[in-house]
């Protein structure tokens, strides 16, 4: 990892029982952009997840998200306008083959901007050691004039991400 | 038990596993009921498309590797 990216705070680690989200608060704003690094699995009754990401616990701001993927096959795109969290990455479900994770890295630049909407992007992919799988990128544009100060991560379709489930955060700055 | 969050505070470096309260895990379901459509409403204008495409390719005669060649 290049010297400008410094994990902020310490890597979360889902256990046993599962986790409902992971969260990163208090986040100090000496940085110029974000990253976080998620590997998941949830409990979804199915193969594919997507992940959320929620900004400072607003759930009332639109959070228009876009997205073109491929599954191996076929290439899609699709948008979204949920008001309470970006649906970016997708990620694993219950019952993909057991032990794999899904990848996604999320970048959120400018985050201590507090006068201007800020805007994440990011790449993914599932994985399920068959034919299908599924590669994304997304971006999305949250509707709010503030400075990012906490994040929230928790599963789409499921209620828990599965245990071994962790995700870092990186600041990274401008020099 | 009760749902956990997983918490770091990024200015102490604590991390903490704490419970949803009430409000959080009402906000969930909710959220998961607007999820659950959000899917059910892109997996449908999926099928339509797909369902549109291949009339057209009937209607066409041609294949959609022929049709890709078109592109």
């Amino acid at each position: 990892m290049a010297n400008t990216y410094i994990q902020i705070g310490s890597t979360v680690t889902v256990g046993v029982l599962g986790a409902a989200s992971m969260d990163f608060t208090s986040i100090p704003s000496t940085y110029t952009d974000l990253v976080l690094k998620i590997s998941a699995r949830s409990n979804y009754i199915g193969v594919v997840e997507t992940c959320n990401l929620q900004i400072n616990g607003i759930t009332t701001t639109t959070y228009p998200t876009r997205y073109i993927q491929g599954d191996g096959s076929a290439a899609s795109s699709a948008t979204s306008n949920i008001s309470a969290s970006f649906p970016l990455g997708v990620v694993t479900g219950n019952t993909a083959t057991s032990s794999v994770f899904g990848s996604v890295d999320i970048y959120l630049a400018n985050y201590g901007n507090a006068s201007d909407y800020q805007s994440a992007s990011a790449d993914s992919v599932s994985e399920n050691n068959a034919t299908t799988s599924y590669a994304r990128i997304s971006g999305g544009l949250w509707q709010n004039n503030a400075a990012i100060t906490s994040i929230s991560i928790f599963p789409y379709l499921g209620t828990l991400w599965s245990q071994y489930t962790t995700a870092s955060l990186y600041g990274i700055k401008s020099s | 038990m009760a749902d956990t969050k997983i918490v770091v505070n990024c200015e102490t470096g604590e991390v903490s596993e704490i419970e949803l309260t009430a409000d959080e895990v009402a906000q969930r379901a909710t959220d998961a009921a607007a999820y659950a459509k959000a899917k059910a409403d892109e997996d449908k204008a999926a099928a339509d498309k797909a369902t549109a495409k291949a009339a057209l390719l009937a209607k066409l005669g041609i294949t959609a590797d022929e049709a890709a060649l078109l592109a």
